[in-house]
C-alpha cells in the first residue's frame, strides 16, 4: 500500500509537470464519470428505492411475477442458443474461407460482412415479410395462415442471421493467425487429415471459439430490434418487456429494475471475456511469413463445407431481396405490384428522419472516434493514477445493453442541472459514449504497434507531449482512426436500442422509424426506409475508402477491411 | 566536466511479484570529460540501458543526482535536456521523409527554412546520405538507417550524445563500418557521448573508456587497456575476452612483485596494486595468448598437460590442454610459423609474468 502510494506520487509529480496533460485527463475522467457510470448508477439508484429510503421490493416483485420471470428464462435462453448456433456457423464459414480452396470466397465473405453493416433488425423484418401472416412464403406460396413465426423459432433464426458475422469476423482473424506450418508438421508426423483437425487446428481456435461464444452472448442479450419485431406477446424477451414497461405502462422503477436485471449477466460474461478468456489465445505466428498449400480437409468434406456456405449465404439474399422487393410492392403480401409509393412517401412524410440520423451519427462519430485515439493514447503510452478505471470505463460502453444506457439517460438527464431530455445534445452524448469503444480498440491496437522509442525520439529531440502527439502519434494512427471511424458510423447509424428512449418529436431516427412503421403494420414503408438506411452506409463507407485509398495509398485501403 | 552522475540507484517493482523490488541500478559513479566517449558494458539486464535512460531523462533515479554541463538536471524532462539518443531501431518517423527526420528538431525550434535546408545537407554529407534525402525510411537499408538516425541525434548539436545499442541491428561486416564512422563523426564534432553495447570488441574499439556493469554494480572504470590487461575482478577478467585463472598462494610480496605459488612451482609476478597478504589465496588471470607451448623434452615447464581438443581459425589456433589444475586455453596466432601440435600430445605449459596480472 504504501509502495503504491509512493508509486502514483511519482506518477502524480510527472504528470503535475504537463499541466495540458494533468486537465486533459481531469476532463475526460470526469465526462467519462458522467456520461457512463452515472446513467448506470441512476438506473440502480432507481431501481432500489422506494418511499424516499431504499429496498429492494421492487426485485422481489419482480421475481414473484411469472411474466418477468419468463422474460428472464426467455432472454437467456435465447442467447445460449444463439451464441452456440451463430459460432458454428461462423466458424464454419471462417474456416472454409482461410482453409479451403473453394471458388466463391470473396463472395462469401462479402456476403458474411453485410448483416454487420445493415441495421440489426433487417433479418427480423425480412423474416416476418417471408413467414409472417401475410408472409410471401407461408401464405402466398404455401397458403397457410397465421404461421407461428412469433416467439422461438422465427427470433432464433434472425438473430443467428445477425449474430454469425460478428463470430465469423472474430474467428477468421483466430483462424489465419494459426501457422500453417503446425498443420504441415502435424500431417508430416503420420496425422490423417481430420486428426490434424481434431487435434491441432481446433485445439488452437478453442480459446477464440469462448470469446466469440461469450460476445456473441451479451450481444444477443443484448438485441432490442429482433425481438422487438419478432418475440411476440407470448415470448417476452427482458430488453423489450424493459422498454414497454417505461414506454407502454410509464412505469420507470420497474424498468429500471429490469434493466439491472438485464445489466448483471451481461456485464459479468463481458467481464469474463474481456479479461480472462481473451487472453487464452495463443499465439503461433512467429518470424517470417510463411506460405502453405491448403491440404487440410478432403474434397468431399470441402463440397460440404462450400455447400452450408452457399446456404447461409443464399438465405442471407433471399432475405435482402425481400426486402428490397418489399421496399416497390404495393402492399407486401397482398398486393405486390410494383410501386414508388413508400420512397415517395419517405422523400415527403419521413425525409427528417433522413436527415436528422445523417447528422447525429456524421456529428458523434468524429469526436467519438477523436475522443477515442486520445483515451487509446492516454491509456497506452502515459503513466497516470486512475489510469485503469479509465481504461474500464470506457470500455464498458460494449458490455452495457443499449436498453439499459437508454434508460439510464432518460433518468440522468431529465432534471436539472442536466435537463437535456428531448434535446440534440443528449442523443449525440449518447452515441458519442457509446461508441467510444470502437476508436479505442484501433487505436489501442495501432499504438501497440507503434514503437514507443519513435515518439521517445520526438521528445528527446525537444518536443514537448502535445507536440509529440500532434507531430508524430496522431499522423501514424490516422488510418487506424478512419477505419474506426467506419465502424462507429455504422453502428450509430444502426442503433436502435438506447436510441428509442431518447428520440424525440424535434429529433427522429431513421432505426425507430422503421420500428413504428413495423409496428403500424405498414411493412413496405419499413422496407424503404431500410433500404435507404443500407445504402447510406455504404455511400459513406465507400466515400471514406475512396478518400483513404487517395490519400494513404495502398495503406488506407488495407486498414478499411469492409 | 560534461556527464557527472552521482551514487545513482534505480529501483523497479518486479512484474512477477509486485510487492518485491529490483535493483536495476546499484550506486553508480561516473564522470565524463568533454569530448570524451564512453562506453557502458555489460551482458543483457546488467542495467547500462537504464543508466543511459536514466541521462536521457526517460527513467527517474530512485535517488541520485544527474549533472550535464555542470547543471542539476534532475527536474528537467527529456525534451528539455541537452542530450540526443540514438536509438536501438533507429526509432525514425516512418512517416517523414530523411529530410523531414533530420529537420525535426530544427522545426521545433523555428529556424528559418533556408538555414534548415544548409544545416540538413551538410549533416548528410557528413553521414554520406545527401543523394536520399526524399527517401521514406522503409526505403532505406539499415546502415542508411542508421546514419539518419545518427544526423538525426546531431543536427542539434546538443552537450551529449547517447547511443542505446546502435549497431546490433546490422550484420557483422557493416557492423564493423558504421563503428569506424560512428567515432570519426564524434571526434570530429568533439561530441561527449555514452554508448551502450554488449559487445566487447566495439567496446574496445570505440572507447577513451569503458565502464563495465553487472548486476546493476559497476565492476571496472577504465581504458580499454586497462580493463583488458588490468581487470580488477574475475567478472570483467571473464567478460572481456576469454581467459585462464589459475590459483596460487601469495608467498612474498615486495613493492615490485609479487611472488606466488602454483603447487609448487613459483613465479614473481608485477604487480602495482591490491593489498594481499602472505598466505592468501589468489587468482592470476592469464590471456590465453599469453600461454606458450613447448615439446615436452625442451625444458622445465611451468606446467604439463596433454592436447584435448584443437580448433583452427586461420589466422590464429586454439588448444585445449588438460592439465593437473584443470583446462588451459592457448591461442596460437600465425600457427604455420610456429609449428602445430597434434591431440593427444603432451606440451610444456608457460607464461610471461608480465603478461599476468593477479585478483583476489
Amino acid at each position: 500500500m504504501k509502495k503504491y502510494l509512493r508509486k502514483s506520487k511519482e506518477e502524480i509529480k510527472l504528470i503535475l509537470g504537463d499541466p495540458l496533460l494533468f486537465i486533459g485527463i481531469l476532463l475526460i475522467m470526469a465526462s467519462l464519470i458522467l456520461f457512463i457510470l452515472y446513467p448506470l448508477f441512476k438506473v440502480f439508484l432507481v431501481s432500489i428505492s422506494r418511499n424516499g429510503g431504499y429496498s429492494l421490493s421492487a426485485y422481489k416483485e419482480a421475481m414473484k411475477n411469472w411474466y418477468f420471470r419468463k422474460a428472464f428464462e426467455n432472454s437467456m435462453l435465447m442467447a445460449t442458443l444463439t451464441s452456440i448456433l451463430g459460432v458454428i456457423v461462423g466458424y464454419i464459414f471462417a474456416f472454409t474461407i482461410t482453409r479451403t480452396d473453394i471458388p466463391l470466397k470473396k463472395f462469401f465473405n462479402i456476403i458474411a460482412i453485410i448483416p454487420i453493416i445493415s441495421p440489426p433488425f433487417i433479418g427480423a423484418l425480412a423474416i416476418l415479410m417471408l413467414f409472417g401472416n401475410n408472409g410471401l412464403i407461408t401464405s402466398s406460396l404455401l397458403h397457410i395462415n397465421n404461421f407461428p413465426i412469433y416467439g422461438l423459432r422465427g427470433l432464433l433464426f434472425a438473430q443467428v442471421i445477425t449474430f454469425f458475422p460478428v463470430a465469423y469476423i472474430m474467428l477468421k482473424g483466430v483462424i489465419e493467425s494459426i501457422n500453417p506450418t503446425l498443420e504441415d508438421a502435424a500431417l508430416d508426423l503420420g496425422a490423417k487429415r481430420f486428426q490434424v483437425f481434431r487435434r491441432v487446428t481446433f485445439p488452437l481456435t478453442i480459446p477464440g471459439i469462448a470469446s466469440a461464444i461469450l460476445i456473441l452472448f451479451v450481444e444477443t442479450l443484448a438485441d432490442f430490434g429482433n425481438p422487438l419485431i419478432l418475440a411476440g406477446s407470448r415470448f417476452p424477451i427482458l430488453s423489450v418487456q424493459a422498454y414497454l414497461q417505461i414506454t407502454g405502462m410509464y412505469d420507470l422503477k420497474g424498468g429500471a429494475t429490469l434493466a439491472m436485471i438485464l445489466l448483471v449477466p451481461s456485464i459479468s460474461i463481458f467481464l469474463l471475456q474481456k479479461y480472462w478468456v481473451s487472453k487464452k489465445q495463443y499465439i503461433t505466428i512467429t518470424g517470417k511469413p510463411t506460405t502453405s498449400v491448403i491440404k487440410l480437409v478432403s474434397p468431399p468434406i470441402k463440397w460440404i463445407l462450400f455447400s452450408i456456405c452457399l446456404f447461409f449465404s443464399g438465405l442471407i439474399i433471399l432475405l435482402y431481396v425481400t426486402i428490397l422487393w418489399g421496399a416497390f410492392a404495393k402492399t407486401w403480401g397482398v398486393d405486390n405490384t410494383f410501386t414508388l409509393d413508400h420512397f415517395r412517401y419517405i422523400f415527403e412524410v419521413g425525409f427528417k428522419a433522413v436527415t436528422d440520423t445523417l447528422i447525429i451519427a456524421g456529428t458523434s462519430t468524429p469526436i467519438s472516434g477523436i475522443l477515442g485515439m486520445i483515451i487509446a493514447f492516454l491509456v497506452v503510452r502515459k503513466r497516470f493514477p486512475g489510469r485503469g478505471f479509465m481504461e474500464f470505463t470506457s470500455m464498458l460502453s460494449f458490455g452495457v445493453p443499449g436498453t439499459v444506457i437508454g434508460i439510464g439517460y432518460i433518468l440522468a438527464f431529465n432534471s436539472y442541472p442536466f435537463y437535456l431530455t428531448g434535446t440534440l445534445l443528449i442523443l449525440l452524448l449518447n452515441f458519442i459514449y457509446r461508441y467510444i469503444p470502437v476508436g479505442i480498440q484501433s487505436g489501442v491496437a495501432i499504438l501497440r504497434q507503434i514503437d514507443p522509442s519513435i515518439e521517445e525520439a520526438a521528445i528527446d529531440l525537444g518536443a514537448d507531449s502535445q507536440t509529440t502527439f500532434r507531430k508524430v502519434t496522431l499522423p501514424l494512427i490516422v488510418p487506424a482512426f478512419f477505419s474506426g471511424l467506419v465502424y462507429s458510423f455504422v453502428r450509430a447509424m444502426t442503433a436502435i436500442s438506447a436510441a428509442i428512449f431518447l428520440v424525440s418529436a424535434g429529433w427522429n431516427l431513421m432505426t425507430v422509424q422503421i420500428m413504428s412503421q413495423v409496428e403500424a403494420g405498414r411493412l413496405g414503408a419499413a422496407a424503404a426506409f431500410s433500404v435507404v438506411l443500407v445504402l447510406l452506409i455504404l455511400l459513406a463507407i465507400f466515400i471514406i475508402r475512396t478518400f483513404l485509398n487517395k490519400k494513404y495509398g495502398k495503406l488506407g485501403g488495407q486498414v478499411l477491411k469492409f | 566536466m560534461s556527464i557527472k552522475l552521482v551514487n545513482i540507484v534505480k529501483k523497479f517493482k518486479n512484474p512477477d511479484n509486485p510487492t518485491e523490488e529490483v535493483v536495476a541500478v546499484k550506486n553508480v559513479n561516473l564522470e565524463v570529460e568533454e569530448g570524451e566517449m564512453v562506453t557502458f558494458l555489460g551482458p543483457s539486464g546488467c542495467g547500462k540501458t537504464t543508466t543511459l535512460r536514466i541521462i536521457s531523462g526517460f527513467e527517474q533515479p530512485t535517488s541520485g543526482e544527474v549533472w550535464i554541463d555542470n547543471k542539476n538536471v534532475g527536474n528537467l524532462p527529456p525534451n528539455k535536456r541537452d542530450t540526443s539518443m540514438v536509438f536501438q531501431n533507429y526509432a525514425l518517423f516512418p512517416h517523414l521523409s530523411v529530410f523531414r527526420n533530420v529537420s525535426f528538431a530544427l522545426e521545433l525550434k523555428g529556424m528559418d527554412q533556408n538555414t534548415i535546408k544548409e544545416k540538413v545537407y551538410s549533416i548528410l554529407e557528413l553521414v554520406g546520405l545527401s543523394q536520399f534525402v526524399n527517401r521514406r525510411p522503409d526505403q532505406l537499408s539499415g546502415g542508411q538507417q542508421q546514419r539518419v538516425a545518427l544526423a538525426r541525434a546531431i543536427i542539434n548539436e546538443p552537450k551529449v550524445l547517447l547511443f542505446d545499442e546502435p549497431l546490433s541491428n546490422l550484420d557483422a561486416k557493416l557492423r564493423e563500418q558504421m563503428r569506424g564512422e560512428i567515432r570519426r563523426i564524434q571526434k570530429t564534432l568533439n561530441i561527449t557521448s555514452i554508448y551502450v553495447t554488449h559487445d566487447q570488441i566495439e567496446a574496445m574499439s570505440l572507447s577513451d573508456r569503458i565502464m563495465v556493469m553487472n548486476k546493476g554494480e559497476v565492476m571496472q572504470i577504465g581504458t580499454p587497456l586497462e580493463i583488458y590487461t588490468k581487470p580488477q575482478n574475475r567478472f570483467v577478467a571473464d567478460f572481456i575476452g576469454r581467459v585462464n585463472f589459475i590459483e596460487g598462494i601469495v608467498e612474498d610480496i615486495t613493492h615490485l612483485y609479487i611472488r606466488v605459488n602454483y603447487n609448487g612451482v613459483v613465479k614473481d609476478i608485477p604487480s602495482f596494486s591490491g593489498d594481499f597478504a602472505q598466505g592468501e589465496k589468489v587468482v592470476t588471470v592469464v590471456r590465453p595468448e599469453s600461454i606458450k607451448l613447448s615439446a615436452k623434452e625442451e625444458k622445465i615447464p611451468f606446467l604439463h598437460g596433454k592436447i584435448t581438443n584443437m580448433v583452427y581459425l586461420g589466422a590464429t589456433l586454439e588448444y585445449e590442454i588438460d592439465t593437473p589444475i584443470g583446462n588451459i586455453l592457448a591461442i596460437v596466432s600465425n600457427p604455420l610459423e610456429k609449428g602445430m601440435f597434434k591431440i593427444g600430445e603432451e606440451v610444456g605449459i608457460d607464461f610471461p609474468e608480465k603478461t599476468a596480472h593477479i585478483i583476489p
